[in-house]
């Protein structure tokens, strides 16, 4: 077996990397620079009930080491992802993450059930920590009690495993990884952007039409480590890591907090060959460490 | 679609703007005026974005591209800092240009630049002309010390400049200089900041003619929807183009600007 190849709930992958979702659309933009199959997974744009239409511009802005976004969700709604944007996708090997948002409770279950039964979604990340949308999004992802009662709806009617996307943004990441847990969900993706704003020097204002945004990047690195460093000693159940990842040495840091699979996200939008550069990478580096297989090295900061 | 381009020439050429001229492969893929390039301004994490900046020239025998930006940011500053000799991770070129087909031979086009939307109009009118087009330049920037490429465009075409301080050209903005002349043609191409595509969309609302727009940029590429701008012949407010891929140019009368 592939000293790269990983499996997780639902999921069985070539190596442990994949875009993460809301930067990677629906892979086509990417797919004009390299063969998507050579991705472990794809975690796709979040899907919603209807149609969303996005935030006004701007919605992004540069920070030291990272970017704060506020697109809100932008997608042409579950129904026509299904019709349009997966079957495109079946023409490439890979296994594909639906991420599912919502408003309400009632939204969440309804695109959980409708996209869970696409031939080539494998999973689902349920979006309870999107910091950009007025209604849903982070409220679900900060009361641990709620994102619970959400994780249990939404398993009782996906057809496949299901992740939850938690959000960084909460006093304590144990208690909300283990009340999803709790609640039975096959997996975690750590973490979500960190709600951040910047100010135009010269117009005085947010440079952000919605004011605040998500932080994303190399500047919030080491809140993911250390969230993922956390969480994984606490739960059973595997984590997809991400936040800040660049190469292949990052990858192998998010590994040795705990992770078992992870997403890059922001890097992609810097370098589009980001992902399978570090595909390429990374055997090089389970030489330099002296193991045989990636997955040895998931939680090596702290098993003994 | 990505390169480490080589700097061959570096130099200010008015206040805050700066002319880069670079070498490699890619270029030879760069034929349509009004694309882009996507620059990594600096190696390392900070900043970490790439920086969208339209092609102003191209010269396919030597392999050379041409900017000309402004050092406005942090990031362009740095951009401006670098040295001939070195190398630039350059990713494109990038979106939809001018159409240049839109206007026949024997017809004439004009070319409305403001500020740092003037570069791209270079290479456009140079593609124009070379179709046997009569291009007319109406160029706007803030004063005389913010002027570029005059001589340039002059060799090409009839050339007007507009400053805001009267300092050089006609006192005011490019759309007054298109009044004062009352001049005539059968297309318009113009990239500027949007009150001047503004001021432009509301004058000609009828004629043919193509905008350039600017927006803060994620990827570049069509796939993080940070650029996206709605439809004008939208009923249900639904429909959006992203600027980065499906433009940055649009038919006037196509996107609210």
């Amino acid at each position: 077996m592939s000293r790269l190849a990983v499996q997780l709930p639902g999921l069985s992958m070539k190596n442990p990397i994949m875009p993460a979702s809301g930067c990677f659309g629906f892979g086509k933009e990417y797919a004009k620079f390299y063969d998507l199959s050579t991705l472990g997974a794809i975690a796709i744009k979040a899907a919603t009930l209807e149609p969303r239409y996005g935030n006004p511009t701007p919605r992004v802005a540069e920070t030291s080491a990272g970017m704060l976004n506020a697109i809100g969700l932008q997608n042409p709604g579950v129904e026509k992802i299904i019709d349009e944007e997966l079957p495109w996708l079946e023409t490439y090997d890979v296994p594909i993450i639906a991420n599912v948002a919502g408003s309400e409770m009632e939204d969440y279950i309804e695109v959980a059930e409708k996209i869970s039964k696409a031939n080539n979604v494998h999973a689902l990340e349920l979006n309870i920590s999107c910091p950009n949308v007025k209604k849903g999004g982070i409220a679900f992802g900060t009361i641990p009690d709620v994102a619970a009662e959400l994780t249990k709806e939404v398993k009782a009617v996906s057809s496949v495993p299901v992740y939850v996307k938690l959000s960084p943004n909460v006093a304590d990441i144990v208690a909300m990884a283990k009340a999803v847990e709790a609640a039975g969900a096959d997996g975690l993706s750590m973490v979500n952007t960190l709600l951040g704003m910047r100010i135009d020097l010269k117009t005085k204002k947010p440079i952000l039409a919605n004011q605040a945004g998500g932080l994303s990047g190399p500047a919030i690195k080491p809140v993911a480590i250390r969230m993922i460093h956390q969480v994984s000693q606490e739960v059973s159940i595997p984590i997809i890591g991400m936040g800040g990842i660049q190469s292949a040495e990052d990858v192998i840091e998010f590994f040795l907090a705990g992770a078992s699979a992870v997403a890059v996200g922001t890097a992609n939008f810097v370098d589009p060959y980001v992902c399978p550069t570090i595909i390429e990478e990374l055997p090089q580096w389970l030489d330099e460490l002296n193991v045989d297989h990636i997955s040895e090295l998931t939680g090596g900061s702290w098993r003994s | 679609m990505k390169d480490h381009l080589t700097i061959v020439h570096n130099e200010t050429i008015a206040k805050d703007i700066y002319e880069i001229v670079l070498e490699g492969e890619l270029v030879s893929n760069m034929t349509e005026p009004g694309q882009f390039v996507h620059i990594k301004v600096a190696d390392g994490i900070d900043p970490l974005l790439r920086r969208p900046i339209s092609i102003c020239n191209v010269d396919h025998q030597k392999n050379q591209l041409t900017i000309v930006f402004r050092a406005d940011g942090r990031g362009t500053r740095l951009l401006s800092q670098r040295r001939e000799g070195e190398l630039i991770d350059t990713l494109g070129p990038l979106g939809s240009g001018f159409p240049i087909a839109a206007t026949e031979s024997g017809q004439v086009a004009i070319l409305v630049g403001g500020g740092i939307g003037v570069p791209p109009l270079y290479y456009l009118s140079k593609q124009l002309t070379a179709r046997g087009v009569k291009v007319i330049h109406v160029l706007g920037f803030a004063s005389s010390a913010d002027v570029f490429y005059e001589e340039e465009f002059a060799r090409l075409g009839e050339t007007y400049i507009a400053t805001v301080d009267g300092s050089q050209g006609t006192k005011g903005f490019v759309t007054d200089v298109v009044a004062e002349r009352e001049l005539d043609f059968d297309t318009l191409y113009a990239c500027g900041p949007n009150p001047m595509l503004k001021a432009l969309e509301a004058n000609y609302k009828d004629v043919h003619g193509y905008l350039s727009l600017e927006e803060r940029m994620g990827c570049g590429i069509g796939a993080c929807f940070a650029c996206v701008c709605h439809l004008q012949d939208d009923p249900t407010g639904t429909s959006y183009k992203k600027i980065c891929s499906d433009g940055p140019v649009f038919p006037i009368g196509e996107v609210i600007l």
